[in-house]
């Protein structure tokens, strides 16, 4: 594999926090390349030139970690194209500053609680994507109650749950319960049914996120978006 | 008014503007914010259907003459709303300030409605402001925008003391209906901005003032909705929720719609089409001709019925601004009252279909 495309492949890791979805996928990546010396150039794009620069900045300080850690790249140079704060998330990720630092006097802490309340709305859509096909297939709601992870047949839906609730300190193995709060507590009989309503709310809300974003970076640039309609 | 198949439907935009984005209104030394504001919006009109679209230099200022062709003649729209957006850091006259829409809403008093702003940040003078504004405009409702800027500062929330004065002064002044909109740069910045928990604490506390969010809390829908049902005072304004989706994502349209109806009720949702974003006409039509899909990945939303449209498109909103509505166009709506929605989550059947 060429050093570009280990590059790209790092990208690929990282997520759009809000809408958990690789920012490859997105095509917020406009280009990457990198030097026989190893220097990575990333130029990344956003849909709108005033969308939330807490997040473009997760975006940007993780493509510069991910790209950084690629063995055989040197330096890493990572541009946020046409946003009002551009100049400032990028020279901030390069200075390795912080959130803080980068927004002087704008932001009272770094972005780790932010960063969290968004994959427990991703681990909580996640379980209405687990779940959905099961009552589809004529599972009663009231079966998932006592479900265990290992139950579930295996699928990239599955795994990425696990994933985000591994990120959260969650339980993951096979002998987890399945439906769970944001805090990992299992959901109880009584709460099922509301339970199964919020988590698809979530996921409606995080799917169709990502679709206007993806309508609106089409109007920008002009790129064409595989997702859903 | 807008009849279909022996049904007729009375219209209210609930939000809409007539915006002055022209490049002699940027502030000098803010032009990239002015630019970028009105591209923003430039890229959400293209997600309308192809033939509705404008070139830019329309867009960044119509005329009065093409305003009532588009909301009037062609929009179907019988009563709207102006949602006055200041944005004075970036245009040097505001981007539509109430004292520019009222130019037209007096020329058409009965058609037009102009709603005003606070700003909590602006302190005593903003609450005479407030006062002086509420005599000259008649003001049944204001538009708060708490992401907007002012002296360096990048938003403020419903729950601020501050903010409190001013909704206590609304209800003095008879302003009932708050109408906010979250933006993405509220201060501080490392929170989430587009939170909505300052609507539940403000809306709880202020029972007698309605609290329609914007864009129902795009993009934060389930956020909104979870709050939202627990309040009776809090309703839905689907404006860029159907300009948005309707025509470039129908899916998530009816997935967001059937969100929306399931936890808010078509009691407390009303249509705005964000003229001049978009255009009125083809969201009217498009509300009249919608229809939950049959397959099983919808069958747990309710089904949209006439009643539920004409509710949407014009009769909540009529009730919460007073507006007179044709003898033949009435049906009871619960907007207004104090009733919780969505009383099917109360006696917990709801979930039962999930």
């Amino acid at each position: 594999m060429s050093l570009q495309s280990r590059a790209l492949a790092a990208l690929e890791t990282v997520r759009d926090p809000e809408l958990d979805t690789s920012i490859v996928e997105l095509q917020f990546v406009a280009s990457c390349t990198v030097s026989a010396d190893g220097v990575a150039q990333v130029h990344l794009r956003l849909p709108t030139f005033f969308c939330a620069p807490n997040f473009a900045f997760l975006m940007v300080a993780d493509a510069y970690d991910a790209v950084s850690a690629v063995e055989g790249v040197s330096n890493a140079e990572i541009i946020l194209e046409d946003h009002f704060a551009s100049p400032t998330i990028n020279d901030g990720v390069a200075a390795r500053a912080g959130f803080v630092a980068a927004f002087e006097g704008e932001a009272q802490g770094e972005l780790d609680e932010l960063r969290l309340a968004f994959i427990r709305k991703a681990m909580l859509a996640g379980q209405d994507r687990v779940a959905r096909p099961l009552l589809a297939a004529g599972r009663e709601p009231s079966e998932l109650a006592d479900m265990r992870l290992g139950d579930v047949p295996p699928s990239a839906d599955l795994d990425r749950l696990r994933e985000r609730r591994a990120e959260l300190g969650i339980a993951a193995d096979d002998d987890a319960v399945l439906l769970v709060d944001d805090k990992g507590a299992a959901i109880g009989l009584d709460a099922l049914p509301l339970h199964l309503r919020r988590v698809r709310s979530t996921r409606v809300n995080i799917e169709a996120n990502a679709g206007h974003c993806l309508s609106l970076l089409a109007t920008r640039y002009g790129v064409g978006s595989a997702v859903e309609n | 008014m807008y009849e279909k198949d022996g049904e007729k439907y009375f219209v209210v935009d609930t939000h809409l503007h007539f915006w002055d984005a022209s490049k002699e209104n940027w502030v000098p030394g803010a032009e990239n914010y002015a630019k970028g504001w009105i591209d923003c919006f430039y890229g959400y009109h293209q997600l309308a259907p192809p033939e509705t679209h404008w070139d830019w230099e329309h867009y960044l200022k119509v005329s009065e003459e093409d305003f009532v062709k588009d909301v009037f003649t062609d929009g179907y729209v019988d009563v709207a709303i102006f949602q006055s957006t200041y944005l004075t850091e970036w245009y040097k006259t505001g981007f539509n300030t109430a004292a520019q829409n009222d130019v037209l809403t007096k020329k058409y008093p009965d058609r037009l409605i102009t709603n005003g702003r606070f700003d909590p940040r602006d302190g005593d003078a903003g609450l005479k402001q407030l006062e002086a504004d509420a005599a000259e405009f008649n003001l049944k409702g204001v538009k708060l925008y708490t992401a907007e800027w002012n002296k360096g500062s990048r938003g403020w929330k419903l729950t601020d003391p501050e903010a409190y004065r001013f909704l206590e002064r609304c209800q003095e002044l008879g302003i009932k209906n708050i109408h906010v909109h979250k933006g993405p740069t509220i201060w501080p910045l490392d929170k989430d901005a587009f939170d909505a928990s300052d609507v539940d604490a403000a809306a709880t506390d202020h029972p007698d003032l309605n609290f329609i969010i914007e864009h129902a809390g795009i993009p934060r829908i389930d956020d909104f909705c979870y709050m939202a049902v627990q309040e009776p005072n809090v309703y839905a304004g689907c404006s860029v929720v159907i300009g948005a989706l309707m025509h470039a994502r129908p899916k998530f349209f009816n997935r967001v719609m059937g969100e929306l109806l399931f936890w808010v009720g078509e009691d407390r949702m009303t249509f705005g089409s964000d003229y001049n974003i978009w255009t009125p006409k083809w969201q009217v039509e498009g509300i009249v001709d919608w229809e939950m899909p049959d397959d099983d990945a919808f069958s747990d939303y309710p089904r949209p019925t006439v009643a539920t449209k004409k509710k949407i498109l014009g009769l909540n909103a009529a009730k919460l601004y007073d507006i007179p509505v044709p003898a033949e166009c009435q049906l009871p709506t619960d907007a207004g009252e104090d009733k919780q929605p969505a009383e099917q989550l109360v006696d917990d059947t709801a979930g039962a279909q999930a």
